[in-house]
């Protein structure tokens, strides 16, 4: 990589401010996103000691970060328990969504029968089933898990469905010619053909998991028996807590962004040898 | 030189798709051990439709495809226009691949791949991927694979045609050659003329609407060939009696369309 960095050849004037330019860019990636994010809470800091603002309508930046850390105990525990029910609807909503794709691909018929009422549960919104859930089911953690799941899954299963009947129509022939079975045609080509659309349904379905299991925690925190981090967030806004509600917030989107990026490494990694999405990216 | 028995014979064959095309029509066909025929047409004669039927992966509309000796699906190889790799797996997996179907563990197929890998001049690519190969490689592999359940029959359907002419001319002649030491017999789709001539004992004209068999030309130039034969005035008297049998087809088609 250093070598096609620094040219031992001496470059024209265009290709030198290319370089250079892609040299920015790069930095720029990471630089500017930061150098905002600072400049915005510089100005929210401002803006609460110019107008007098009070601590329980808009906290400063400092208090925030000072309740992180002396709550930490309380909301960390409660992270984790957002966490739990979030990995375990991905996990389900993985295995779910893979393996109606399978069954799809093993008969055009079932596809056609089944594959309109995944789109009907997808597109109903979450918190509109959330009442019936809540009669049906009694666990609290199987309620948030069943939410998590019904939102994750969908993008798995449509993504894998289409990564598997996207297979080379020649590549097919060649496996029929050498006499594969269902499941060799399966294992061999159908599941590895899939990868980069499984990978990219994942990265869709990590995000909306912890959607899922945070939303479901807000609907079913009228109950109050459940402890993850939705439940604090209502419960620091009847106290009109609200450094505690944005240290909540934080860790919220912390954890969304942690989960897209490490799902995004996890593709990248699965496919860089030999998919063109992360060709491109390695540049 | 077709002095093999007769392995193949189609026997008027015809098909047409659900689509109404008919594709093939009366086509009377025998393929003999050892031959390597060229099927030669314009675009759209149904070149590879005839290859699809031999291959058994289509069926005949009409007539009667015969195979003489026991040739199972076991013993028919099939190469593609484009390399048709698997994007995700090595050279060496690709090339094991119709082995592994049939049960064969990576261990024993080991030889026979390294084999093959040499014999198409791939030593040492075993752990490329394809994208990290170069067309003409990418080709080689695809004729390893091709060739490593030591298949009594190759079909091959316009491999070489998305290649540059210097490439084409090398596998060419890696071709032949595994043809005369291996002895398989080969069913070649092109619509080089110059390619069919410097490959094939024998040459198969198609004509399109419907596709069907025009005229048969025998290449009684002796093998071994080389670059030598490429320059021959044998070579060039046969390309032109060869591209005129052709043309001749191509205005049966026009004639038939108007
Ligand atoms: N699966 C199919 N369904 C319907 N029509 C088809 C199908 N396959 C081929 N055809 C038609 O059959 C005719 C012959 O096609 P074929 O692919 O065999 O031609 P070809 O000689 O191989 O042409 P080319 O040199 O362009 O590859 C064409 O008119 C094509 O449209
Ligand atoms: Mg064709």
């Amino acid at each position: 990589m250093t070598a096609v960095e620094n040219p031992v050849v001496a470059l024209d004037p265009e290709e030198a401010r290319r370089l250079r330019n892609a040299r920015l860019e790069r930095i720029g990636r990471w630089l500017l996103p930061l150098i905002i994010m600072a400049l915005a809470i510089f100005l929210w800091d401002r803006i609460c000691v110019w107008n007098g603002i009070p601590q329980y309508i808009l906290p400063r930046p400092g208090v925030v970060l000072k309740t992180l850390v002396n709550d930490a105990g309380l909301l960390f525990g409660s992270l984790l328990v957002t966490l739990k029910i979030t990995f375990l609807g991905l996990a389900l909503a993985v295995i779910g969504g893979v393996g109606l794709a399978v069954l799809f691909t093993q008969s055009k018929w079932v596809e056609m029968s089944f594959f309109p009422f995944a789109v009907v549960l997808q597109v109903t919104p979450i918190v509109a089933i959330f009442p019936l859930i809540n009669i049906y089911v009694d666990n609290q953690t199987a309620k948030l898990l069943l939410c998590a799941w019904i939102v994750a899954f969908f993008p798995i299963l449509s993504n894998t469905t289409l990564g598997l009947n996207s297979v080379d129509r020649n590549l097919l022939d060649l496996f029929r010619l050498n006499g594969a079975t269902r499941w060799q045609e399966l294992w061999h080509l159908r599941l590895p053909a899939a990868m980069p659309y499984f990978l990219g349904g994942l990265k869709i379905a990590g995000g909306l998991s912890l959607i899922g299991a945070v939303v479901a925690e807000f609907v079913a925190g009228a109950s109050g028996q459940s402890s993850g981090l939705a439940s604090r967030i209502i419960e620091a806004g009847y106290r009109l807590n609200a450094p505690r509600l944005f240290a909540a917030l934080i860790l919220i989107s912390l954890t969304g962004i942690v989960i897209f990026l490490v799902l995004s490494l996890v593709s990248h990694l699965a496919l860089r040898r030999w998919h063109e999405s992360a060709l491109k990216q390695e540049r | 030189m077709s002095d093999g028995a007769p392995l193949l014979v189609m026997n008027n064959v015809g098909k047409t798709f659900s689509n109404g095309v008919t594709a093939l029509d009366g086509v009377n066909l025998t393929i003999r051990e050892g031959d390597f025929v060229s099927l030669l047409g314009p675009s759209g004669c149904g070149k590879s439709t005839a290859l699809r039927l031999i291959a058994g992966l289509s069926m005949p509309t009409t007539g009667r495809l015969e195979w003489r000796k026991a040739v199972g699906d076991d013993c028919v190889g099939f190469v593609f226009q484009e390399p048709t790799l698997l994007p995700w797996a090595s050279v060496f997996d690709n090339v094991w691949l119709p082995l592994r179907l049939r049960g064969v563990s990576r261990k024993e197929a080991a030889p026979v791949v390294g084999e093959l890998l040499e014999r198409v001049h791939l030593s040492g690519f075993e752990n490329a991927v394809p994208r990290e190969l170069s067309g003409g490689m990418k080709m080689r592999v695809s004729i390893a694979r091709g060739l490593v359940t030591k298949p009594r029959v190759l079909l091959m359907d316009e491999p070489f045609a998305a290649l540059d002419e210097i490439t084409r001319f090398k596998l060419n002649n890696d071709l032949l050659e595994l043809w005369q030491d291996e002895r398989f017999t080969v069913v070649f789709v092109t619509h080089s003329v110059f390619e069919s001539v410097f490959l094939s004992n024998r040459i198969v004209v198609m004509a399109a609407r419907p596709g069907r068999v025009h005229d048969e030309i025998a290449i009684d130039a002796a093998y071994p060939r080389d670059d030598s034969f490429r320059t021959s005035p044998d070579y060039a008297a046969l390309c032109r009696q060869a591209s005129d049998v052709l043309v001749e087809a191509i205005n049966s088609t026009r004639g038939a369309a108007a």
